[in-house]
């Protein structure tokens, strides 16, 4: 007996031709492949900006002035250190994804 | 009906079908022997006869590509190719029907390289026989006028939505004058209902056409399309009838000659029937128990109807017009063979390829096959034969 996988869809309910509705990749959370993940030191960070210039998915979220800090978005966060790499200070270290 | 029948070129014939059919869409490469039939199209589009948009693409493989664009727009969409256009096309042809588009295409069956070969066999769509697409194989030229305007209504059938490719031998039928019954745009009109797509690209209902499919949904996908392939023989045989109803001509998914009582049957696709059929009258002139079965449906494969007009045979020799590399069998006696192997009533199944690269296929070939296929000791019948070889 082969393992039942939690398809998506089933046979019947596909749509004709296998399409989409616009804006269905919104309910697909992409960080779920990531291996390592940025771990912030919010007390060396001067809101300088360039995590959430430099990251390629723009995962990074701007907290404002009040908080002064930019919060990564793990649903779609890969995990690639790009941010850790251009944080001129050090303040972002890549730790394992614990699962 | 007071038609008159009137000497056509096949490949014109079947470009006369399209612009009775209204189509919308030409999307094409000219490639021999299918070069006539798009040449006129783009003849009767430059005419003002058929108001349609002529793609004269760069390659086939866009043809195809624009082809399903086009018809997932909802426009009624036709192409025609032969052997290595028919190969560039690959990887389109197998994504025109998982998107449900319902593009027609004749094909001139020819040889695939190499060597480099012109001529008839149907190496070509053999090689692409699994893609998912509804297959006909036509055996004269009223059939292939006939089988084009039936492959619209069936393709764009909302319970098929299915491309459909009309299999006419090259050269064979291609390029032969015959006299031909053409309809009119009125009987056609009223044959083929305009196309209502079920899966269309519009502006005010969007979708994305073409999704990723992931490891949780291929299998389905495919499932879906196969399930749709399956079920389109139902609506063949009905739209077959509506035609016999209308035109007055009769088209079965399988067709018998002389088979009711033949202990030995010959299996044939496309134009050789007509051959084979003076070869059956000939041998039945000798007292030979002798017939014809003929698959005009290739896909879906029409299993019950098939086993239903083999029925009476002891001997059936299969006749392939492509070679299967690498395996003993041609690709229609591979199917047959597996098919009949769960039945404890099977006939001997022999298997003959021949006519490749336009080799002619004469009588003598058949009254061959027949005494191989009758031979009555097992041992001196054959289980592959490759008739006419030179070794």
């Amino acid at each position: 007996m082969p393992r039942e996988i939690d398809a998506l869809m089933k046979v019947k309910d596909l749509p004709a031709g296998f399409t989409a509705e616009p804006g269905s990749t919104l309910e697909f959370k992409t960080g779920d492949w990531r291996s390592m993940r940025p771990k912030l030191d919010r007390e060396k960070c001067i809101y300088c900006g360039f995590c959430y210039i430099y990251c390629p998915d723009g995962v990074y979220q701007d907290m404002g002035k009040d908080e002064k800090w930019y919060k990564p978005d793990f649903d779609y966060c890969k995990g690639c250190g790009v941010c850790a790499h251009e944080c001129p200070k050090d303040c972002i270290e890549m730790v394992l994804e614990e699962v | 009906m007071a038609a008159k029948r009137i000497g056509l070129e096949v490949s014109l014939a079947v470009s006369e079908a399209v612009m009775l059919c209204d189509a919308d869409v030409v999307a094409a490469y000219p490639i021999t022997p299918q070069t006539h039939i798009v040449e006129h199209l783009s003849e009767l589009v430059a005419d003002g006869k058929l108001d349609a948009a002529y793609i004269p693409v760069e390659s086939e493989q866009s043809a195809m590509s624009s082809c399903i664009g086009s018809s997932a727009a909802g426009a009624r969409t036709f192409t025609a190719t032969s052997s290595q256009g028919l190969a560039l096309m690959n990887e389109m042809l197998y994504i025109a029907p998982v998107l449900r588009t319902p593009v027609v295409m004749a094909i001139a069956n020819r040889a695939l390289s190499a060597p480099i070969n012109i001529w008839n066999d149907h190496s070509d769509i053999m090689s692409v026989r699994d893609a998912g697409w509804v297959a006909l194989f036509a055996e004269n030229g009223q059939e292939s006028l006939d089988l084009t305007i039936m492959s619209f209504r069936i393709g764009e059938d909302r319970r098929v939505s299915l491309p459909v490719s009309v299999n006419i031998d090259g050269f064979t039928l291609s390029h032969f004058i015959e006299p031909i019954l053409v309809p009119t745009r009125e009987e056609v009109a009223k044959y083929l209902p305009p196309f209502n797509p079920l899966v269309k690209l519009d502006i005010a209902k969007p979708v994305s056409i073409g999704m990723l499919g992931m490891p949780e949904s291929y299998t389905e996908a495919r499932k879906a399309t196969d399930d749709a392939l399956l079920a389109s023989k139902e609506v063949v045989k009905e739209c077959f009838a509506d035609f016999a109803k209308q035109f007055g001509r009769e088209y079965k998914v399988v067709e018998s000659y002389r088979a009711d009582d033949a202990e030995t049957i010959l299996v044939v696709m496309g134009s050789i029937a007509e051959t084979a059929m003076t070869a059956v009258d000939e041998m039945r002139e000798k007292g030979e128990k002798v017939g014809l079965v003929r698959l005009r449906l290739w896909r879906p494969f029409p299993v019950e109807e098939f086993k239903a007009a083999i029925k009476p045979a002891k001997n059936l020799a299969v006749i392939d017009r492509h070679m299967v590399m690498g395996v003993p069998d041609g690709p229609v006696a591979l199917e047959v063979k597996s098919f009949l192997y769960a039945d404890a009533a099977r006939p001997s199944v022999s298997n003959y390829v021949l006519g490749l690269g336009g080799r002619d296929v004469t009588r003598e070939d058949f009254w061959h096959i027949t005494e191989r296929a009758k031979a009555p000791d097992a041992a001196a019948r054959p289980r592959y034969e490759l008739v006419g070889v030179m070794e």
